[in-house]
């Protein structure tokens, strides 16, 4: 039994240290925890993804309150109450539409500075793997909620997307009607869509983001030189009033200085596009009330799922379908395909620099012929774009055995 | 500075992402059509007439090939020989029928560019026009698949061109003439019996633009020239016009039915209900739609939509009108916007003054 001073007053700080040991948390988890010095405004995308994810939550309670979830009525609730009737309910659609999309942009910036930072090894192969789980999550997320407009894209997309099940040559179509609860998109399966997206999988995310952040605080952050820090000394000097000797910095308030400066640009951008510029995220296609009769020219997923998209496409069936599953899973081996101990950005890195800048263009490349027709040139750089994709992680596996040790 | 070329380069790729995914395969998509500026002058007519006879010219060339290929075999069969020289023969008849029709449009436009040069006599054109009267009485009844349009205003409302055109062959003037083996099955077809020399079309036109004219609201224009076949549900607008409020259920059903008979003649004309127009300024681009409206063959060929023959100025009113309906945010989201962004540039000067203060002592 733990000691309890009893004339401390209810709610004092005292009482609440006895029963919740609050300056410790504050200690461990805010003042005392130490972030580098060394970092640049990618560190701060972290805490802009939290923020996103916040404005999805709130701005996704507002619109559930006038969102029904029945083929019959879903197109004109999204439509017409929450856009004409229900007051600002446009402006919480238009947050909620711009931050799905802008989230994947952070996402993919995030990732791509944890890639070229080396911060997903040597004790941070955790924070990489609970990283990619929400990354996944965070698709499903996205893909179930794209579902709810009920609008042609919806219809086609979610057609699409939930025949991959088929498996192809092994002919799942009983699996496909499972996952759909009909033979093709109905009621039962914008139903489910709507449970997993207001529910299942928003509860697996904020679980998967407590992880993550756990993951983080005994590794702790990688910096801009991927240098090995002696955090407790470094501490001692911070403590000691010698700032400027010491390598670390308080996350607060010191890093969250920082972080809510971007974060303050950030928004400035984020409100821009949620007022001028909101076509990109919500396409014009999906305005079309949902036609199981009428297919649209040309069906593509959103932009971030487009370089996927563009592995599966340009292979016959099966192996198309073989490419596109090992899309999905080889991000997160790569903790594991990196064979390189160095933890250092990769222009110290040799040929991994020249790697890193090949993903990237590459990436971008299937991105953007991913939504283009699958139509002569077209479909040939797809395919050597896809090609290129599956080949770099045996190259990664070779470069990064015969790195030289920094 | 290392921050801001780290900027650089992520701003760099992400309009990259950017231009690559909305712009650029945007315009790759979609086939890009040229408006006309809402001058109807047949141009538009005429060059589709002829890009039929290239694309037939080129099947031609395919069924001839095809024939000389079959004919080449040895022992080909009958049949295989059969089916290659009634290939030929039917593309052979469709080049003769698209080259008529490329002869007849340039006529008939002809004709219409010098129907408009005549003089008028608007005494007589008053006369004529009591023709029209007879279907365009005002009774909302459908004739042969829509309701007779009210024509007090036509003369604001549509081109001096259109309307010489549509008396003189409602199929050509509305570019739905691929519908009708003979104009006078359309549902206007009868006019050509009944008004049949240029100068009587002259001088109704002459009468129309004079006398049949009014200021036109957005919401009037647009149901003038598209409420006939369209409904807009998010405005309460039916091929009957706007829906009147009932105090009893009962009434509000047998409306509702009236609505449905309505809509199952509509349907039987055009082939199929034309769609609701609620959220159709978000579904499609401002240049599709102006494009479309202007002339619905170039986006969508072979649609029964027909050409209505709107001027520039009531095209803007019905997409005045549409964005009301549709986009009905628009005004506010205008208003607020700057204050929001305002508010952001105001936290992120006071963000950046803290930063500097927690920051001052480290370096």
């Amino acid at each position: 039994m733990a000691h309890f001073d009893e004339n401390a007053k209810p709610f004092s700080n005292q009482w609440l240290n006895d029963r919740l040991a609050i300056d410790t948390v504050k200690r461990v988890l805010s003042t005392e925890y130490w972030i580098p010095k060394n970092i640049n405004f990618l560190w701060a995308m972290g805490m802009i993804l939290a923020a996103t994810f916040g404005l999805l939550v709130v701005s996704g309670i507002f619109l559930l309150m006038y969102y029904k979830p029945d083929a019959n009525l879903a197109f004109d609730s999204v439509n017409y109450t929450i856009m004409s009737e229900v007051g600002f309910g446009w402006l919480w659609r238009h947050i909620h539409g711009v931050a799905a999309s802008v989230v994947f942009l952070i996402i993919y910036i995030h990732m791509l500075t944890g890639i070229y930072y080396s911060s997903y090894k040597k004790g941070r192969e955790l924070i990489w793997i609970s990283g990619m789980l929400l990354f996944v999550t965070f698709s499903a997320e996205a893909f179930s909620g794209y579902m709810l407009p009920w609008g042609q894209m919806s219809y086609w997309a979610g057609m699409v997307i939930t025949n991959l099940f088929e498996g192809g040559s092994l002919e799942l179509t009983g699996l496909v009607e499972w996952i759909r609860g009909d033979y093709v998109p109905g009621d039962a399966y914008l139903m489910r869509f709507f449970m997993l997206h207001v529910l299942l999988l928003p509860l697996v995310i904020i679980g998967l983001i407590v992880f993550h952040f756990a993951s983080l605080r005994l590794p702790h952050v990688n910096n801009q030189e991927g240098e090995e820090i002696d955090f407790e000394e470094a501490a001692r000097l911070y403590k000691e009033d010698k700032k400027k000797e010491s390598k670390v910095i308080p996350f607060n308030p010191v890093f969250l200085s920082k972080d809510i400066f971007v974060m303050g640009v950030y928004f400035i951008l984020f409100f821009f596009l949620v007022f001028y510029n909101f076509d990109f995220a919500m396409d014009p296609v999906n305005f079309d009330p949902a036609d199981g009769l009428q297919t649209p020219t040309h069906i593509y997923p959103e932009w971030y799922f487009l370089w996927s998209y563009e592995i599966l496409r340009p292979f016959p069936k099966d192996p198309g379908l073989i490419a596109f599953l090992i899309a999905q899973v080889i991000f997160f081996l790569l903790p594991f395909i990196d064979r390189s101990s160095n933890v250092a950005p990769a222009h110290k890195r040799g040929l991994f620099v020249i790697w890193f800048w090949v993903l990237v263009v590459d990436m971008i490349a299937l991105t953007v012929l991913g939504k283009l027709p699958p139509e002569g040139m077209f479909n040939t750089l797809g395919t050597v774009a896809a090609i290129i994709f599956l080949l770099m992680w045996p190259i990664l596996f070779v470069i990064t055995k015969f790195e030289k040790k920094l | 500075m290392r921050e801001f070329k780290i900027l650089a380069v992520v701003v760099f790729f992400t309009l990259l992402v950017y231009v690559g995914v909305e712009p650029f395969a945007h315009s790759q998509m979609h086939a890009h059509v040229e408006g006309h500026d809402f001058v109807y002058d047949g141009t538009a007519d005429i060059e589709e007439a002829n890009t039929r006879v290239e694309k037939t010219k080129e099947a031609l060339e395919k069924a001839k090939e095809r024939l000389t290929e079959v004919q080449s075999i040895e022992n080909s069969p009958q049949e295989d020989l059969v089916k290659a020289q009634d290939a030929v023969t039917k593309q052979e008849n469709a080049l003769a029928k698209a080259e008529e029709t490329v002869t007849h449009k340039k006529s008939f436009w002809a004709n219409v560019a010098s129907i408009a040069q005549l003089d008028v006599n608007i005494t007589n054109g008053e006369m004529s026009f009591g023709t029209c009267i007879a279907c365009h009485n005002g009774a909302g009844i459908n004739m042969g698949g829509v309701i007779p349009p009210n024509l007090d205003r036509i003369g604001s409302l549509y081109d001096k061109n259109y309307l010489i055109a549509l008396i003189k062959d409602p199929a050509m003037a509305s570019n739905v003439d691929h519908k009708y083996a003979n104009t006078m099955m359309h549902p206007m077809g009868s006019v050509m019996a009944m008004v049949t020399s240029d100068q009587q079309i002259a001088d109704i036109v002459g009468y129309i633009m004079q006398n049949k004219v009014g200021e036109l609201e957005p919401k009037a224009a647009f149901e003038e020239a598209c409420v006939r076949c369209h409904a807009v549900r998010y405005a309460k607008v039916t091929q009957l016009g706007d829906t009147p409020e009932f105090k009893e259920e009962k009434d509000a059903l047998a409306h509702k039915i009236k609505v449905l008979d309505e809509q199952a003649l509509v349907e039987a004309y055009m082939g199929k209900l034309p769609p609701d127009l609620s959220m159709m300024i978000r579904a499609r681009s401002p240049h599709y739609m102006e494009t479309f409206v202007e002339n619905p063959q170039t986006q969508l060929p072979g649609t029964s939509m027909p050409r209505v023959g709107l001027t520039k100025e009531n095209y803007e009113k019905v997409k005045t009108y549409l964005e009301e309906v549709g986009d009905p945010s628009k005004p506010a989201r205008e208003a607020i916007g700057p204050w929001v962004i305002l508010f952001f540039v105001v936290f992120t000067i006071l963000a950046y003054l803290w930063k500097k203060s927690q920051w001052k002592d480290l370096h």
